[in-house]
């Protein structure tokens, strides 16, 4: 079933090769040929305008109200590139070998390699479309470090990277917009994949204004939609960012791959109470300055400023000393997790830790009295001229958590503890990008392929505009090219219509339920369920205990579930149960791949295998393949293995000390 | 930070669609907690609504991290409500008493129609955009991302402007309902760089172009948008489009 | 994009409002720094308004000074219409409006220019008729006066009767309170709506502008009031 479709010769080749040699489809041809994008994020805004450049005709949908809300935007440290600007040492190999390893050797080689490569391209790419990039004095591109690295090869601008980078694509889409090329449907929702004779041929989408369910022909679809993460309820994800594109297509044969692979991000704002609704990301920039600790004592209840130097446990540094606070997000947040469940955790629930600026405040207060040639300062002058260097750097990020907690963390440490961020799985592609339904693709972090079992810092937003602007154009050329003969079908053939027929049945099933319980009431308990047996760390029983539960949950979600409103009209509560519907399937699924996992690796962390230390406990042997997984009936998938061959790295336990 | 609990009154704008009128009802709801967010106690007032068998009030939200731009109520006579430089998801509960009444309303304009209760349409901002807000450079078309070097100060502000997220605050707070503040962030964004040079005049002609079609008013200069903008968006950005279209009119060829 | 285009724009509007805008502030030094001529009645009690009428009748027998009071008051006339226009288009862009209004990120007298423009110009009509179509055609209450040979009209005469009653003092003081207010927002609103974006300039116009404002208020407020109190005349 799995066919990765890798080409052949030597990695470095790889891409140049296909390029070369993959099929084309001339200007007049691509005219008459249709292309569907779900999704306006950094994957689909990107795919969309460059196909539209291309001259298919392209039509666009995204839930929110513009294609520039998608959650894209909200990416805050950076994008990794290649460019070696610092002359640091970087390069195309290195930023290959730093994800893979990165992603604990479970990515595909071949992927990972031509993403690297084509790094480079995106940043030329987003400074001519007018991306503001941070600039050094002299006018040249400045870079800064992530965790997971030793090179700085992260651009930026300021904490809103993924805002700058996506408002260029978005700008890139209007452009096709306006030139005809682009027709963009906002405020709708794709909820089936319709497929003709084993391909996919088109969308049903739900106009979210009106409750219309509409039709839409495409040659190919392309899936851009997102990650799951609000499958745990609480995420930094966005509060519309939903499964139900990809889990459509899974349900007509997509496979999917390593769901259980989800990333927690280290550095978050802890939940303050049950009427939490998301949870808010501190970009990892932050721990290039601040350092992280938890008192030496436990549940220890004094004021942060309290504690003297010597009886704080900075656990990062005295456990990694190569890497510090700036170990990959897998290993930052375990480390957390494992001080609060040991009891040294702060705050009034304990669920977090210090990260502490005040080292940093004083360190860079030196610098910049010694820059302005002032000798003997006294020490609060320091710190005040600290502050202001630190406020340039940090200073929106700052401003975030004192508005979120109403603390200032330029007097006292922040908070902050592990949230699930990023998702790794997604539906299973090949080298091209096509799902196992032909015709149909998935880009971006709606797909498995490029991070493994994690995802280093400012990798997203680059595997995005990857996929996006330079991969798919070529790709989607390839398969399109046997398509020309094929017309337009219309949308009254009959598979158009029993989909949109099952689309309408569920919506009608759903509204007809009439139950007591709210949706958001379903959500949280799944959320429970998923954080606490499917979290940052899994075991057996838990899991299988998890799979029971949600399985039950699913029962009482179609039997008690209360959708007030009306079908044709703007519905915000039946949008949001059709997708908590496909997020409790979601979540068992990612449960049956975290049981079948009998390892540790990046940020699934199995508690019955690992090392002396506590660190993960890869099984090569075992589990070096993806997880594809083929939907068979309710409750059942069947697993389909797609080995993975390193020819150029050979897999360690990954050290970061 | 003490936190602490209270009880408030809710004044909320309810209309079924943009064909009915609406009108305001009056919600309480109780022991709310000085640490949610604005939204939080809104998503408290609709499972209220909910479980009382009645619909829930229809809000735009996404991200609720103050970066995506959909959130769009006037809280108590200001956009985004009473903070400063901020949007409505990162309002917390704090900036109220036990007891306040809150008014919340939708943005109010001609060219963002209300589409039910608190959401409006603002579609209107993408057409702008549209009209010329890009670099025209299509994929595989870039030089080398460092063979242009920018100053330092123009690229600084033009970040300064580029941070607009297209909420549409500036125009709910204008009396005019003007939508100047957010097209001179986007033509200042793309003049002050280099890559925007080529299309710098026509970008501004056809996108004040645009806005005038949309029926938004004109700009009196009073400054409230800039007040109330969660990003800052500083005035002066108007000022620089005025300067703008003021040389590319004076330049046009016919 | 044609001339029509440009000036139909809301940013072509406006320029028309900011130009003819900014030519009514010259226009308004011009007057002030002529009317002052009656204060050198403080410096020489036996002048009798003689330096201002002999201005006053340089202002009205000049021909290029006739042609410019053309421009003036087509100015006026388009300062007039253009800002009733923007006015009622820009009250028109929100059909329905809110419960409470947001007050507190602008000035009360920037979102007023409407209401100010309106009481100024019902201060200009009677200023008008009190002097301009006095001067011009009916030279109602207009005595002859010749200096050196040169026989003119004793303004500063007008200028005496017209202001010695109080309801009038408070009508002209009431409408330099407005044009106060209507240039502090005016003036610097002029600026940036003509383009001037560099923060050098707009503070140091926004100054100048409040300064002009009270200054200028304040120097026409004076004439009638010294006339009435007797200080002059």
């Amino acid at each position: 079933m799995l066919n990765a479709k890798i080409p052949s010769g030597p990695l470095e080749n790889k891409w140049a090769d296909y390029k070369g040699h993959c099929k084309l489809v001339n200007p007049a041809n691509k005219r008459k040929l249709e292309v569907i994008v779900v999704g306006t994020g950094l994957a689909g805004a990107s795919a969309a305008a460059s196909l539209g450049e291309l001259g298919y005709k392209v039509k666009a949908f995204c839930f929110q109200d513009s294609p520039r809300r998608a959650h894209s935007i909200a990416a805050q440290g950076g994008i990794n590139a290649a460019k070696n600007y610092q002359n640091d040492g970087d390069s195309v190999f290195r930023l290959f070998y730093d994800t893979i390893k990165g992603g604990d050797y479970r990515a595909r080689e071949a992927n990972v390699h031509r993403l690297a490569e084509v790094s480079t391209n995106i940043i030329d790419q987003c400074v001519a479309q007018g991306v503001p990039f941070a600039r050094e004095y002299g006018g040249l591109l400045s870079n800064r470090s992530f965790g997971g690295t030793q090179v700085q090869r992260t651009f930026y601008a300021a904490g809103q990277t993924g805002q700058q980078l996506l408002i260029g694509a978005y700008q890139a889409l209007e452009r096709q917009v306006a030139l005809g090329n682009v027709t963009m449907y906002s405020r709708h929702e794709m909820l089936e994949v319709v497929t003709i004779d084993g391909k996919a041929r088109g969308i049903i989408a739900r106009d979210l204004v009106n409750g219309q369910l509409e039709r839409h022909f495409g040659h190919a679809v392309l899936l851009c939609s997102g990650g799951y993460g609000n499958v745990f309820y609480l995420s930094t994800n966005a509060m519309g960012s939903n499964v139900t594109a990809a889990w459509k297509a899974h349900k007509k044969g997509a496979a999917f791959a390593n769901p259980c692979f989800t990333q927690i991000h280290p550095t978050c704002i802890p939940v303050s109470g049950d009427h939490q609704s998301k949870l808010t990301l501190m970009s990892e920039s932050l721990r290039n300055d601040g350092r992280i600790w938890v008192p030496k004592k436990q549940n220890d209840t004094r004021k942060a400023t309290d504690i003297p130097e010597e009886e704080r446990d900075y656990y990062l540094e005295r456990r990694y000393p190569a890497f510090g606070n700036l170990v990959p997000r897998d290993v930052a947040s375990r480390a957390a997790k494992e001080r609060c469940d040991a009891g040294y955790g702060v705050g009034s629930s304990k669920q977090a830790v210090y990260l502490d600026y005040a080292d940093a405040i004083l360190r860079y207060g030196k610098i910049e009295a010694g820059k302005q040639g002032k000798s003997n300062l006294p020490e609060s002058d320091i710190i005040a001229l600290g502050k202001e260097v630190v406020k340039a750097k940090y200073g929106n990020l700052f401003d975030m958590y004192e508005k979120i907690t109403g603390e200032n963390p330029y007097e006292v440490p922040m908070r902050i503890y592990p949230a699930v961020h990023y998702t790794m799985g997604g539906l299973w592609v090949d080298y091209e990008l096509q799902t196992t339904v032909p015709g149909l693709y998935a880009l971006g972090e709606a797909n498995f392929s490029d991070h493994g079992a994690n995802r280093l810092g400012a990798s997203a937003l680059m595997q995005g505009l990857a996929d996006g602007y330079f991969v798919i154009p070529y790709t989607l050329g390839n398969n399109l090219a046997d398509e020309i003969y094929n017309k337009a079908i219309e949308t009254s053939h009959p598979a158009f219509e029993e989909a949109e027929k099952a689309v309408s049945d569920r919506i009608h099933q759903l509204m007809n339920i009439k139950g007591k319980q709210s949706v958001e009431s379903f959500h949280k308990r799944l959320g429970k369920i998923m954080w606490d047996k499917c979290g940052m760390a899994r075991n057996k029983e838990g899991l299988e205990q998890a799979i029971r539960e949600i399985q039950a949950l699913k029962k009482e979600f179609w039997s008690d579930v209360r959708i007030p409103g009306e079908i044709n009209e703007m519905n915000t509560e039946l949008d949001k149960a059709n997708r908590v519907a496909d997020f409790i399937e979601l979540g068992e699924l990612m449960c049956v791949d975290a049981l079948n996992r009998n390892e540790s690796c990046g940020g699934h962390f199995r508690e019955e295998y690992q090392t002396p230390e506590g660190e993960a406990l890869r099984d090569d042997a075992g589990f070096m393949y993806v997880s594809a997984w083929e939907l068979k009936g309710e409750h059942q998938w069947q697993l389909h293995q797609e080995p993975l061959n390193y020819e150029v790295i050979k897999p360690t336990q990954r050290n970061y000390k | 930070m003490e936190h602490y609990h209270m009880n408030l009154n809710l004044k909320v704008w309810r209309q079924k669609n943009s064909k009915t009128k609406g009108d305001f009802k009056t919600y309480q709801v109780k022991n709310i907690s000085s640490e949610m967010s604005f939204l939080e106690m809104f998503d408290v007032l609709n499972e209220q609504l909910i479980t009382e068998g009645e619909e829930p009030v229809a809000f735009d939200h996404d991200c609720r991290e103050g970066i995506c731009g959909m959130c769009s109520m006037y809280i108590n006579g200001k956009p985004h409500g009473p903070w400063q430089a901020n949007t409505t998801c990162q309002l917390h509960m704090r900036a109220f008493k036990d007891g306040d009444t809150i008014v919340v309303e939708p943005w109010r304009a001609n060219a963002f129609p209300v589409i039910k209760d608190l959401t409006v349409d603002r579609s209107s901002f993408d057409r702008i955009i549209q009209a010329g807000g890009y670099i025209s450079v299509n994929t595989g078309n870039a030089v080398d991302g460092n063979a242009l070097p920018i100053n330092k100060d123009n690229a600084d502000n033009s970040f300064a402007a580029a941070m607009c997220i297209g909420c549409g605050a500036c125009v709910a707070a204008c009396k005019n309902s003007s939508a100047m503040l957010f097209l001179s962030a986007k033509v200042s964004h793309l003049a002050l760089l280099p890559q925007g040079e080529p299309e710098r005049k026509s970008r501004v002609m056809n996108m004040v172009a645009q806005m005038d079609k949309e029926g938004f008013g004109a700009c009196t200069n009073t400054g409230a948008c800039e007040a109330t903008c969660p990003k800052e968006i500083s005035l002066t950005n108007i000022a620089r489009l005025n300067s703008e279209y003021l040389s590319a009119s004076l330049s046009a060829d016919k | 994009m044609t001339w029509k285009q440009v000036f139909t724009s809301s940013v072509g509007k406006k320029l028309v409002m900011g130009l003819t805008g900014i030519s009514l502030v010259l226009f308004l030094i011009v007057h002030a720094g002529i009317n002052a001529c009656v204060f050198a009645d403080l410096a020489n009690p036996n002048e009798n308004g003689e330096m201002f009428n002999k201005a006053a009748h340089f202002m009205g027998s000049t021909v290029l000074i006739r042609l410019m009071e053309i421009g003036l008051f087509a100015g006026i006339i388009l300062h007039i219409y253009q800002g009733y226009l923007l006015t009622l288009e820009n009250n028109q862009k929100r059909a329905v409006g809110y419960a409470v209004t947001y007050k507190d990120g602008s000035k009360w007298y920037s979102r007023s220019m409407g209401l100010l423009g309106t009481l100024i110009l019902i201060f200009l009509i009677l200023h008008l008729y009190h002097f301009w179509v006095s001067a011009r055609f009916t030279h109602k209450g207009l005595e002859p006066v010749t200096y050196n040979g040169v026989e003119m009209h004793n303004m500063f005469g007008l200028m005496k009767a017209t202001f010695s009653e109080w309801w009038i003092i408070a009508v002209y003081t009431a409408g330099c309170i407005s044009l106060a207010y209507h240039l502090a927002h005016g003036f610097q609103s002029a600026f940036r709506t003509m383009g001037v974006y560099n923060n050098r300039y707009t503070t140091m116009l926004t100054s100048v502008g409040y300064a002009y404002s009270i200054i200028i208020a304040l120097a026409f407020i004076l004439m009638p009031l010294s006339f009435k109190l007797g200080w002059i005349g």
